[in-house]
């Protein structure tokens, strides 16, 4: 099932005097393709989780439409639209057990959609092997993991076959290791379903990893929409930027002066863009070492990490205290010289108007 | 650890000797009075032991009146308060405008003194030289022919007096369900919405559930509450209980020891007892049932 959003506005009533509406979501507009997983990504506060709620119909949009697949859903309460929804904290009843949890949404069927004892047990019984808790079925939920809570939240949303699935921040409560496990268990029972699934996430790396596509946003409105490697490659401005990446992207300050690019007053690259000022982003990996760069840096320190080198070091251009750059532990870094010199990997720098802050060919 | 032990003690000292002496040691010697036949407070003497005291409240009609009655007050006042409390409850909850107001006033009846609240009701329901009273006007409004709830035939005052107490009792259960409700976390309703469950299934399988322990507690508290009741009769129909027929346990305990023709702490330590028994069996009860349906 597509979803489509058109113009999607989401207005709050000001709070107290002279503040205006808060514009939680402005004009988003998206069409997301059928059996896709897709990442909302962005700072808290950024409308992701009321994008969410607009598409559930826990809230009903200011402005705009919403589609699933054909359907305009946008005036139905969330009960007629068939959306299976999973809370951040699972919101699990628990004075029921984990069966019980399961086959609720299948309780409320009526008419001639009415489930049979055996059928509805029989439907949790699947579901419950798909997610992989047959075997936890009479428990009640605070005799759960955070893992074991979220699979049951899981297998609720689902059991009702929804046309789409919808996840608040479905990672955030587990920690590191199952994070990477659950993620991945996301994809598998996406892929098995193939329900259109929405996902929010505030953890970048989580999106990247699993996302068919990512949504990145800020303050309400859509940044980029992409693939999770075309967004970090080719970003559209230098808040998705910043925003994707670990360790994060560096930025610098600097310009363009009679086609070369600048950074204090080491010239980086050629360019045809006229000149001025601009940021220039480098991406940690995109740096190289060479001793006769074209960008010298001080040292402060080299992190070992195995498989990469951490070389951290500060340049008075850059806007960040200090810069990392990723290179691969085949380099020896010379640590008795307080300089040390890089190359710059050209498909790794990008290049930003300094007041549009929008991205610019170089 | 002897030492933890000692200072633990130490520590516990004042509770321990305050409760001894004021709850404890008079607990006991209750019971030992209600065996001892006869016994005199000022000589400090007694006739002897048995359980004659026993049988012979239970065959004083006056206890008998008193047992019915507290009986019926409980029977009546316990399931019929918790209920409207837990309707009003939801009522406000599910109300944005003017909510505040509404639990304010839900709420004077606790802050109320229960003599000025008594007077309200001898308002609404006594005779006077001039007037039935405005219930009895509301009464022969609707071409009813008026009835002397304070002075008249038992079940009107009996239905006076669990009005009473139902107005008393109710707002206490008011703002304990009203704040039960609210601890609801929003996410079992947005998630049950989502599902398609229907408003009477939300309540009946997250709501109540979800606030069962208050309920229970409030079960639980009404039940003795009610069983102790004495104040509400008194206010309503003067001391003058046994004449009025509205005697209740407590009342009657009072009058044993108290009151006109009173001085029998024997049969007053009996009756204490008996209703000690009572709800303690209640309250038992209670726990039992409880703990097959309260679920955390």
């Amino acid at each position: 099932m597509k979803v489509v959003l058109k113009n999607l506005t989401k207005k709050f009533p000001a709070r107290g005097k002279g503040s205006g509406d808060v514009i939680a979501v402005n004009n988003f507009s998206f069409e997301i393709p059928d059996k896709s997983l897709v990442g909302l990504l962005g700072p808290s506060g950024c409308g992701k989780s009321t994008t969410l709620n607009l598409i559930s119909g826990l809230l009903r949009p200011t402005e705009g439409n919403i589609l699933f697949g054909e359907d305009d859903v946008t005036s139905l309460p969330p009960e007629k639209r068939g959306v299976g929804l999973v809370f951040q904290n699972y919101a699990l009843y628990p004075h029921l057990t984990v069966m019980q949890n399961i086959i609720f949404p299948l309780q409320n069927l009526k008419g001639k959609n009415k489930l049979s004892k055996a059928e509805m047990e029989m439907k949790a019984y699947e579901i419950a092997k798909l997610v992989q808790i047959e075997s936890l079925m009479e428990r009640k939920p605070n005799e759960l993991s955070g893992g074991q809570q979220q699979r049951v939240a899981i297998a609720r949303a689902l059991v009702k076959m929804p046309r789409v699935l919808l996840l608040d921040e479905p990672l955030s409560n587990l920690d590191a290791r199952l994070r990477l496990q659950t993620r991945e268990e996301i994809k598998r029972i996406q892929q098995e379903t193939g329900i259109t699934t929405i996902f929010v996430t505030h953890d970048q790396e989580e999106a990247m990893s699993i996302s068919d596509l990512i949504v990145v946003m800020k303050d309400g409105i859509v940044q980029q929409i992409g693939k999770p490697q075309e967004v970090y490659d080719e970003p559209k401005n230098l808040f998705v930027a910043k925003f994707l990446g670990t360790p994060p992207i560096s930025v610098f300050d600097g310009y363009i002066n009679s086609g070369r690019l600048f950074i204090g007053d080491e010239a980086i690259f050629d360019t045809d863009s006229k000149d001025g000022e601009v940021y220039i982003a480098v991406r940690p990996e995109g740096f190289v070492l060479s001793e006769k760069g074209v960008l010298s840096c001080k040292l402060k320190a080299v992190e070992v990490m195995g498989r990469d080198i951490s070389v951290v070091c500060t340049n008075e251009k850059c806007t960040a205290n200090a810069i990392r750059a990723i290179i691969s532990a085949e380099n020896r870094v010379d640590t008795s010289s307080d300089t040390v010199r890089f190359d710059l990997k050209k498909n790794k720098v990008f290049v930003f108007d300094k007041n549009t802050e929008e991205r610019i060919a170089f | 650890m002897e030492k933890k032990n000692l200072k633990a003690w130490l520590y516990l000292l004042p509770a321990i000797l305050f409760l001894g002496i004021f709850m404890v040691y008079p607990l006991i010697d209750v019971f030992i009075y209600s065996f001892e036949e006869g016994f005199n407070s000022s000589s400090q003497t007694y006739s002897g032991i048995g359980i004659y005291n026993y049988s012979y409240i239970l065959r004083d009609p006056y206890f008998l009146q008193a047992l019915k009655n507290t009986f019926i007050l409980v029977m009546i006042t316990v399931p019929v308060s918790t209920g409207l409390a837990l309707l009003i409850s939801v009522g406000l909850s599910s109300i944005k405008w003017l909510k505040n107001l509404f639990q304010t006033v839900y709420f004077l009846p606790y802050v109320t003194n229960t003599l000025a609240v008594g007077l309200v009701f001898m308002i609404l329901f006594k005779p006077t030289a001039y007037s039935d009273g405005l219930i009895n006007l509301i009464l022969g409004f609707f071409g009813m022919s008026p009835v002397d709830f304070i002075d008249g035939p038992y079940w009107a005052k009996m239905l006076v007096l669990c009005i009473y107490t139902v107005w008393v009792v109710m707002p206490f259960k008011i703002l304990i369900l009203t704040s039960a409700l609210a601890s609801v976390n929003r996410n079992y309703y947005d998630a049950a919405r989502v599902d398609g469950t229907s408003k009477g299934r939300i309540f009946r399988k997250i709501t109540l559930p979800m606030i069962s322990p208050m309920l229970f507690y409030l079960v639980i508290t009404g039940f003795i509450g009610a069983f102790k009741a004495y104040s509400d009769a008194v206010a309503l129909f003067g001391t003058e209980l046994n004449a009025a027929e509205m005697n209740t346990i407590v009342g009657y305990v009072y009058d044993m020891l108290y009151g006109e023709g009173g001085g029998f702490p024997s049969y007053a330590s009996a009756a204490a007892i008996v209703l000690f028994a009572i709800v303690l069996t209640i309250t038992v009860i209670n726990l039992l049932i409880s703990r097959r349906h309260v679920h955390y």
